[in-house]
């Protein structure tokens, strides 16, 4: 369960990131000031507090929308609403991240693509995309080890992830560390195996590129 | 149709929505929301507000402090004290905070009275240790996890002094002491300054966790007092954003003074 938060919630973050970077880069004044103010507003905020706004305030806005037009009110599907809430979190980090990695591409690169030509999809794709990658995997695994540790947050609001079942089942039984311990070690496991991938990835984007020290 | 009326048709669109959010928020916030719970609770918001400013800047300090050593035995010291080191450093970062909290205050929280069972003798001598505050077993959680995050960092720091630095050092007949406080420490911590205003901050945005173990911090005061006693959610909710929004901009503020303090050559 928190695993497909996770995955859902990193993967609506980086579709927020990437438009948002676009949006940052070359933008009108207006969508990059609107930009500029959801990055900063949303990493100013502690993400716990953030969660308890935007679940609640999203949840009942919701609710009034639909009443008004006419519909009953519904009760909203725990799981959308965190992988909604932390898409929109993370969206925020990605948006810095990526933006930052397109940045660190010399900007020649750019320029010869645009002078051959390229319509501006296939320069994203054949052009931006590879040479950014190496600058925003880094960043982007740090991202994803931050998400699977923010939906122990969800449990906050009462959504029975893997915090949340773990407190339940330790308070039930009074095996506090049992319990505790071995989620902590679920975690842990996830979190390695991600390292451990995140880490071939990065090799595989930084193919062709002379290695470091 | 043109793209460029389509661009115009899209862009009015989105001009239009969010003027009618913005309109919606302002009409809410002045006509619709009520602010008149400030006047009873604002005495606890401020003990709040001081017990969050507490937490975040004694577990920031203890746990810097905790963290020299922890990178230090990383890069030089024997090899077990390093694996152990090292060892605590991944399992701090790859388990959440609130879990960490939970296991501390829930786990050590219900260890000690039963200890006490068996022990008779305990509960006379460490009777404080049973009727701890809720607020030691966060702090105590927060400095260890801070340990963790920073000690991966200082590690960092302590291999990024030039080797030469610490040779000319140890030719000057510096003990090894004295190196490591006069030359290594003090290059370390200006390399790892303005990482660690993003780390100070990213600890003040996990303050709010200590909520959920009862601790009475902005957010538990919020949460746990005004939206128990009057069913109002979003105000202040919307008060606290705004309180922690302020205190990482200070936060931010203060490490650049400090930053542009210590002289660096470029």
């Amino acid at each position: 369960m928190s695993v497909a938060i996770a995955v859902l919630a990193y993967a609506l973050g980086l579709l927020i990131g990437i438009i948002g970077a676009l949006v940052k880069l070359e933008g009108s004044v207006l969508s990059r000031s609107i930009m500029n103010g959801y990055t900063t507003l949303v990493r100013a905020v502690p993400e716990l507090i953030l969660i308890l706004i935007l679940y609640y305030a999203g949840t009942a806005t919701l609710n009034q929308l639909l009443e008004g037009a006419g519909f009953s009110a519904m009760a909203i599907n725990g799981f959308a609403a965190a992988v909604l809430v932390l898409g929109f979190v993370q969206g925020a980090y990605s948006t810095e991240v990526l933006r930052a990695a397109i940045q660190a591409i010399p900007i020649g690169q750019i320029e010869a693509a645009k002078a051959y030509g390229m319509s501006p999809w296939l320069m994203f794709r054949r052009v931006t995309l590879p040479a950014m990658l190496p600058y925003a995997i880094p960043g982007l695994a740090n991202l994803w080890l931050i998400v699977t540790k923010d939906t122990a947050l969800i449990a906050v609001v009462g959504y029975t992830e893997l915090a949340l079942a773990t407190r339940q089942a330790a308070g039930n039984t009074k095996m506090y560390f049992t319990f505790f311990l071995s989620a902590g070690l679920i975690y842990l496991i996830i979190t390695l195996v991600s390292q451990r991938m995140f880490g071939i990835l990065e090799s595989y984007v930084r193919r062709g590129q002379r290695r470091l020290t | 149709m043109s793209l460029k009326t389509l661009r115009l048709i899209a862009k009015t669109f989105v001009v239009f929505v969010l003027s009618t959010i913005v309109i919606g928020l302002l009409y809410w916030l002045f006509a619709a929301s009520r602010w008149d719970w400030i006047e009873k609770y604002y005495p606890l918001l401020l003990k709040g507000l001081w017990l969050t400013v507490l937490l975040w800047v004694v577990s920031s300090i203890l746990g810097i402090i905790l963290a020299v050593p922890i990178g230090l035995v990383q890069v030089t010291g024997p090899r077990w004290l390093g694996a152990i080191a090292r060892g605590f450093c991944t399992v701090i970062r790859g388990t959440p905070l609130l879990l960490q909290v939970w296991l501390i205050y829930y786990g050590f929280g219900s260890l000690f009275p039963q200890i006490a069972q068996y022990y008779p003798g305990f509960r006379q001598d460490f009777m404080w240790l049973i009727r701890l505050d809720a607020f030691w077993y966060a702090l105590f959680a927060f400095t260890l996890s801070f340990a963790g995050y920073e000690g991966e960092i200082m590690r960092g720091a302590f291999l990024g002094v030039p080797r030469g630095e610490l040779e000319a050092a140890r030719a000057f007949g510096m003990s090894p002491w004295k190196v490591l406080t006069r030359v290594w420490l003090p290059r370390a911590v200006r390399l790892v300054l303005p990482t660690l205003a993003g780390e100070v901050v990213l600890q003040l945005k996990s303050t709010p966790l200590a909520m959920t173990v009862t601790v009475m911090d902005l957010a538990g005061v919020v949460r746990n007092r005004i939206t128990q006693d009057t069913y109002i959610v979003y105000e202040p909710l919307m008060l606290l954003a705004v309180i922690y929004m302020c205190l990482t901009f200070v936060a931010v503020w203060a490490f650049g003074a400090v930053e542009r303090m210590v002289p660096q050559k470029r």
